[in-house]
């Protein structure tokens, strides 16, 4: 039995007009796995097709060993879900919405203090969700994604719209998942996040995969130029060929006192995704 | 069918209602209205307890059915009601759990009206009876209508016409003719009918027939509604 995600061949349409188009990818357990493209690529269909809200029209798609257009409670109860919408009780406080599903999964009664903690909300447990900043509305979701410990998460966007100290802690609460060994399917349209978590990613554009991949190896593949750049102190950059000549630059350059930093031109996965669909991701 | 999940959203309602003041004055006002009225205003050759089954036919008319449309129809438009979905609860499970709630509500209103009438014995059982037969018919349409309506919105401009029918022709058939004869064939015009004579006659063949005919309408368009929402 696999313990992933599994899916082969799917397409959707939606009244003939063609949203997915032959998607095909294998998520192994325990795998941070990002699904990448600007918006309306296909990207929440996706995972409302995995997760049995909508049915694929060709294909076939498993999670958990079991085809998602019949998955059953067993199922449902291994994995937890953070919508692009986020599905709070506004009146309540954070504590009583996640004290309801712990209610449904039939958890101990420790278990909203537990996620609370691990989101950074206890100290917010009494505060009516209205009250709440984006942020903090965002950690909540996906502490009641992970009240009932799943074995597969999916993230619909999880940082979009946060600031960048409020993604850094959605991040690190990411990266713990890989600790627990839970598969982590994510969606977004930032590039950034997508190189720092994921093992794999897909970049998926107008329906289709159009590459597939670790994110540094993708963007090592597209290392056409393959040359290395200095940065001088006078404020210049030159480029130099990744060859012996331009070995012996880089050293007298060095010798001479003049380098401030050297990178590679290895192009990150923006310029990849531009290289690829001739289309900026924003 | 699962207790436990149907117990969670029970306790969840009971919880965000004392929050949530539109739906918390459904159930409050008529009861209070009620105890108001009943000592304030006495008038010759006014019958004892004149209002009681009056605000009874209507609270039995509207809170059931405004609250049970607005709950279901918020928790589709915050998409609240997807996420239980999503964590397995289904959707008759989320159905009993509200509608409990709301009926548990009701009867505590129900209570009010009850020791105001003072009814007692065989009065007092019918009254109960009768009641509860009614919220669970208001409950029923209130259900159909949220299951209907797409955002709280839609199922207020649908549930104010609605409730105002039920709740009011009963009300205006003591003054005209052909709006009783109307309100005859309505479950809350039955129950007004028979609330006026509690404890005299029992129930005639005629207020069974039309709360059943009725019952059996309002499940028809709840069944309907139910398919369409896409809840089942
Ligand atoms: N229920 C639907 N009916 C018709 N079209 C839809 C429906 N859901 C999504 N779409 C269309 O499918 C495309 C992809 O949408 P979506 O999966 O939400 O994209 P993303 O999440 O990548 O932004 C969009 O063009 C959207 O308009
Ligand atoms: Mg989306």
């Amino acid at each position: 039995m696999n313990n992933g995600i599994h899916m082969k061949n799917i397409v959707k349409e939606f009244g003939g007009h063609r949203i997915l188009n032959g998607i095909e990818i294998k998520i192994e357990k325990g795998e941070i796995f990002g699904l990448l493209g600007p918006s309306g690529a296909g990207k929440t269909t996706l995972i409302k097709i995995l997760t049995g809200q909508l049915t694929q029209t060709e294909g076939e798609a498993e999670l958990l060993g079991t085809d998602t257009r019949r998955l059953t409670d067993r199922e449902y109860s291994r994995i937890g879900m953070m919508l692009d919408n986020t599905g709070l009780y506004e009146r309540l406080n954070c504590y009583d919405n996640l004290l309801l599903f712990a209610r449904i999964y039939g958890l101990s009664g420790d278990k909203p203090q537990e996620a609370l903690k691990m989101v950074g909300l206890w100290e917010a447990k009494g505060q009516t969700v209205q009250k709440l900043s984006k942020g903090m509305k965002q950690r909540l979701v996906l502490a009641r994604a992970m009240i009932n410990g799943p074995d597969i998460l999916f993230l619909d966007e999880p940082t979009s719209g946060l600031d960048p100290a409020n993604a850094r802690g959605i991040h690190r609460l990411i990266q713990k998942q890989r600790e627990k060994g839970t598969t982590v399917f994510l969606t977004t349209h930032n590039m950034e996040e997508a190189e720092k978590l994921c093992d794999n990613i897909a970049l998926l554009c107008e329906g289709s995969i159009v590459e597939y991949g670790n994110p540094g190896e993708i963007c090592r593949r597209y290392n056409h130029q393959n040359k290395i750049c200095l940065s001088l102190k006078n404020g210049k950059q030159i480029l130099l060929e990744n060859d012996s000549n331009g070995a012996w630059q880089v050293y007298n350059c060095l010798k001479e006192g003049l380098v401030e930093a050297i990178h590679s031109t290895e192009p990150n996965l923006e310029t990849v995704f531009m290289e690829l669909t001739g289309r900026s991701f924003e | 069918m699962d207790g436990r999940k149907i117990s969670a959203i029970f306790k969840k309602q009971l919880k965000d209602t004392m929050k949530n003041k539109t739906v918390l004055i459904q159930f409050i006002m008529f009861p209070l209205l009620v105890v108001i009225m009943d000592h304030s205003i006495k008038m010759e050759h006014m019958e004892e307890h004149f209002f009681v089954p009056l605000f009874a036919t209507m609270y039995m008319g509207m809170a059931p059915l405004t609250s049970m449309a607005s709950i279901l129809a918020e928790e589709k438009e915050k998409n609240t009601l997807r996420v239980l979905f999503l964590s397995n609860v289904k959707p008759m499970e989320y159905l009993i759990g509200i509608g409990s709630y709301i009926l548990l509500a009701c009867m505590l209103g129900t209570g009010v009206f009850a020791v105001t009438g003072e009814y007692k014995g065989r009065e007092l059982l019918e009254f109960l009876f009768i009641m509860l037969a009614g919220i669970l018919i208001s409950t029923l349409i209130g259900a159909a209508i949220g299951a209907w309506s797409k955002n709280e919105m839609s199922a207020t401009s649908i549930s104010v016409p609605v409730m105002m029918i039920f709740s009011f022709l009963p009300m205006i058939a003591m003054f005209n003719n052909t709006v009783k004869n109307i309100s005859r064939l309505l479950w809350s015009g039955q129950i007004n009918r028979f609330l006026n004579q509690l404890g005299t006659a029992g129930m005639d063949m005629e207020t069974v027939c039309v709360l059943l005919a009725n019952g059996a309408i309002v499940l028809f368009l709840f069944g309907m509604a139910y398919k369409k929402s896409g809840l089942a």
